[in-house]
């Protein structure tokens, strides 16, 4: 892929809409194709978080592994969300599994990359930490929904 | 003898009237004094009506008095209301009986009562009226409300002495009897004791052709005019409904419904001495055996917890909700409902709560005049 | 069997308040606490057609009766379809009930979904748990019919993976070209491979036309604001909006009092309403 198509694909997906071109630029300097086979794990749980991922086809299961019971899915993530979030904040290690559930096509972020252009232009981070904040919100609130466990037994 | 005309029976030959109705196969009920109160129940005649006896009511008050006349109907209003008998308190639906694992269930056969309502005050009759499009007035018409309400013959009286915590003439509902009575007394006691007689249908004309009577004159006229004018001057509260339901509506989450909550007691008395309230729930009673049940219509109330119960839990449990729901049902959503308000302006509610909440008081603070007490 | 002296007592169903007796001829165990049964008329009853949404009141001897959606077909009426969850006493004593048993039935009540005024339109149905059985109905009608509609979007939330109902039903919608199903669990067990998270966010992804689209929902109060929330956040107008409420109810005609919010009883003026009209209740507590 050519710096102008990773130009246009991060352009056009949602987390990344409206990102003003310097920085729409800076992103794309730090990007990489990627595919995951099904069943292949994206980042391990402890794993070092080093990228965040795009996604643009293909469904993620985010995952708890639970002694005696095995791996838990606690939320699927599909094209056109973005997957991980701890590159953002200390330690920098991934907190959960996730694992592609069929063929996964996203772009790989460089989040150690990127973390020391935003320490450089804090404008940058405003805007990665504006999105990221909204994606943790919206997950947040989520959860919440799912625990009420609204079509549970009262 | 035709609808419309006006005759004068004398008081001492109220008792015929009575008489005639019992005669053609009516059960009279009537107020009668019992336990401290006047109540209704089932007359016999004339004198078993509280003869000389009036009432003291203010918000959870409620006595007796002696009149200094005696008076028929004396008094303003009975802590009963006549849909004792139309919708009445328990009403078996129907019965079932199983065999062979299979079951039957057969309507309740009991040929409905034929009753004469004696002494219906014009608010009572308006609260009939309004309960006839609840029941009569839907795509379901109720059979045990219709088989009732058919039968029954209403006498009505108007109000010569209206109580303290009465408000028909805001609701437009009193003192003077408005359409749907057979026959409609004002009771006339200026040195005579007359009953001043309107006609209001064929069968009410059938029966008071049978009674002792002469036409009324101008005399007459003036001196049913005079008890009505009185009695309006007369009201113990008042109710402004101008742009009231709207108020409510706008109203609807006021933290003034938490206020009345810490008083209210939910007891449940409004809903029960309410001529207008209607809502019932339906019980099954099955035999110890388990082969025969009764599905009973029993008086409900919304302030029970169990009311607006759905599987894990009530939707209505705070105190201050229920008391919302009653009063905007009453004084607001009733309109949209049926097309008329659900308060005739008797002031039972007030009368006959353990802590004298007043309805007009409620409606007045969040009305759109100005929040005042609920007394005139 | 006393059948034929059954019959001869049974008269008009003119009384609405008097059920009429229906016989089990098939229970279908769903999930844990929720089972399916097939109802036909006997001694003298008469099958009912209905409209999708409505709702009959089911009636086990010497219990008591509760309202229950109607779940089957609307163009096959003579087989009566009710999926019900065990949640009370009534509904408990129903799970017990075998073929053979007899159920009395009332209805059928209520208003239904307008699956006429959706021709047309994209219609999506959203439905949360045990909400898929009022929407099963006008879902068979509309596929009955599918040419008159646009893009047909069938959206289900479910607490997890055994507490789907209809999941055969539902692989066979989505091997339907003309449909599209997506289906999300609150919580995963190790097998599926479905989606994971709440329904209000297969509405963001969904594949209509917000626009014009109609929206059916069906589900626990709460799922249906978010639902409708993120329906007019995709553009969806409140007016396109329908959902079905659902409040004690004793006579399910009106009289009893017990169904009220804000100014409509549920059993006659529900329990499909247009959201937009009871939108301003839909948001306050304890109506």
């Amino acid at each position: 892929m050519t710096i102008h198509t990773f130009e246009k694909v991060l352009g056009e997906h949602p987390f990344f809409k409206d990102l003003p071109e310097p920085h729409l630029d800076t992103v794309v300097g730090c990007v990489a194709n990627v595919v995951f086979q099904p069943g292949e794990f994206i980042f391990r749980e402890g794993q070092a978080a080093d990228h965040f991922f795009v996604v643009r086809e293909g469904k993620v299961a985010v995952e708890v592994f639970v002694p005696n019971k095995g791996p838990v899915t606690i939320e699927t993530i599909e094209g056109g969300e973005v997957l991980g979030w701890s590159w953002l904040f200390s330690p920098y290690k991934a907190r959960f599994d996730a694992r592609a559930l069929n063929s996964v096509r996203a772009l790989s972020l460089d989040g150690a990359c990127l973390r020391t252009k935003c320490e450089k232009d804090p404008t940058l981070g405003y805007e990665l930490l504006k999105r990221f904040t909204e994606v943790v919100v919206s997950r947040l609130e989520a959860t919440r929904m799912q625990l009420l466990d609204l079509y549970g037994r009262d | 003898m035709k609808p419309g005309d006006t005759l004068v029976v004398e008081a001492r030959d109220l008792d015929s009237l009575l008489a005639a109705l019992r005669q053609r196969g009516h059960t009279l009920i009537g107020p009668t004094r019992r336990d401290g109160a006047i109540v209704l129940g089932e007359i016999g005649g004339a004198s078993d009506l509280p003869v000389g006896w009036s009432d003291e009511q203010d918000g959870g008050r409620y006595r007796l008095r002696r009149r200094e006349d005696s008076a028929y109907f004396g008094y303003a209003a009975s802590p009963h209301a006549w849909k004792r008998y139309l919708h009445p308190p328990t009403v078996v639906r129907w019965r079932a009986h199983r065999d062979d694992g299979g079951f039957v269930a057969e309507p309740d056969t009991a040929p409905p009562p034929r009753y004469a309502f004696v002494g219906v005050r014009p608010c009572e009759l308006a609260a009939i009226l309004v309960q006839d499009r609840v029941f009569l007035g839907g795509p379901f018409v109720d059979p045990a409300y219709l088989s009732r309400r058919e039968s029954a013959f209403i006498l009505a009286v108007s109000c010569g002495s209206p109580g303290g915590t009465c408000f028909c003439t805001s609701m437009g509902t009193g003192p003077k009897a408005g359409p749907g009575f057979d026959l409609a007394l004002t009771e006339v006691i200026d040195g005579r004791h007359d009953l001043v007689v309107e006609v209001g249908t064929e069968r009410g004309a059938e029966v008071a052709a049978g009674v002792p009577h002469r036409p009324a004159e101008a005399a007459d006229f003036y001196a049913a005019r005079a008890v009505l004018a009185a009695a309006e001057g007369n009201m113990g509260r008042s109710l402004d409904t101008a742009g009231l339901k709207d108020a409510l509506y706008r109203h609807y989450e006021d933290p003034r419904w938490d206020e009345v909550a810490k008083r209210c007691l939910a007891c449940s008395n409004c809903t029960m001495v309410c001529p207008t309230c209607f809502c019932a729930t339906v019980e099954d009673e099955t035999d110890l055996v388990g082969r025969a049940t009764e599905r009973r219509r029993i008086w409900d109330s919304c302030f029970s917890q169990e009311f607006s119960y759905v599987h894990g839990g009530s939707v209505r449990t705070s105190g201050g909700a229920r008391y919302r729901q009653w009063i905007t049902h009453k004084l607001a959503t009733w309109h949209d409902q049926f097309g008329v308000s659900g308060c005739v302006g008797c002031g039972r509610c007030i009368t006959w709560c353990p802590v004298g909440i007043d309805i007009t008081a409620e409606a007045r603070a969040v009305g759109p005049g100005e929040a005042q007490g609920g007394r005139r | 069997m006393a059948a034929t002296d059954a019959a001869s007592a049974i008269v008009s169903a003119s009384d609405p308040m008097r059920p009429e007796p229906f016989e089990v001829r098939h229970v279908t165990r769903e999930t844990g606490d929720t089972f399916t049964l097939t109802l036909a008329p006997v001694a003298g009853a008469r099958f009912r057609p209905f409209a999708p949404g409505q709702f009959n009141m089911l009636y086990v001897f010497g219990v008591g009766e509760v309202p229950i959606s109607i779940s089957g077909d609307p163009a096959k009426p003579e087989i009566l379809v009710h999926t019900i969850r065990a949640v009370g006493a009534t509904t408990r004593a129903m799970q017990k009930l075998e073929k053979g048993d007899w159920v009395g039935v009332r209805g059928p009540f209520g208003t239904p979904w307008p699956v006429d005024q959706a021709h047309g339109h994209d219609v999506v149905f959203i439905a949360g748990g045990i909400g898929l059985a009022p929407i099963r109905p006008a879902l068979y009608h509309v596929l009955l019919h599918r040419a008159l509609y646009g893009r047909v979007v069938i959206l289900y939330g479910a607490r997890t993976p055994r507490d789907m109902l209809y999941p055969k039903e539902l692989r066979e919608w989505r091997s339907r070209f003309d449909v599209v199903v997506d289906v999300t669990v609150d919580r995963a067990t190790m097998e599926w491979q479905g989606s994971v998270g709440v329904v209000t966010k297969m509405v963001q992804r969904s594949p209509f036309d917000p626009q014009s689209a109609m929206a059916f929902i069906c589900g626990p109060e709460v799922m249906i604001r978010y639902a409708a929330q993120a329906l007019q956040q995709r553009g969806t107008t409140d007016s396109s909006i329908f959902v079905s409420m659902e409040r004690n109810m004793k006579c399910a005609v009106g009289v009893c009092g017990h169904c009220q919010f804000g100014p409509w009883f549920v059993c006659k003026d529900g329990p499909v309403f247009r959201y937009d009209r009871i939108q301003r209740f839909f948001g306050m507590r304890e109506v």
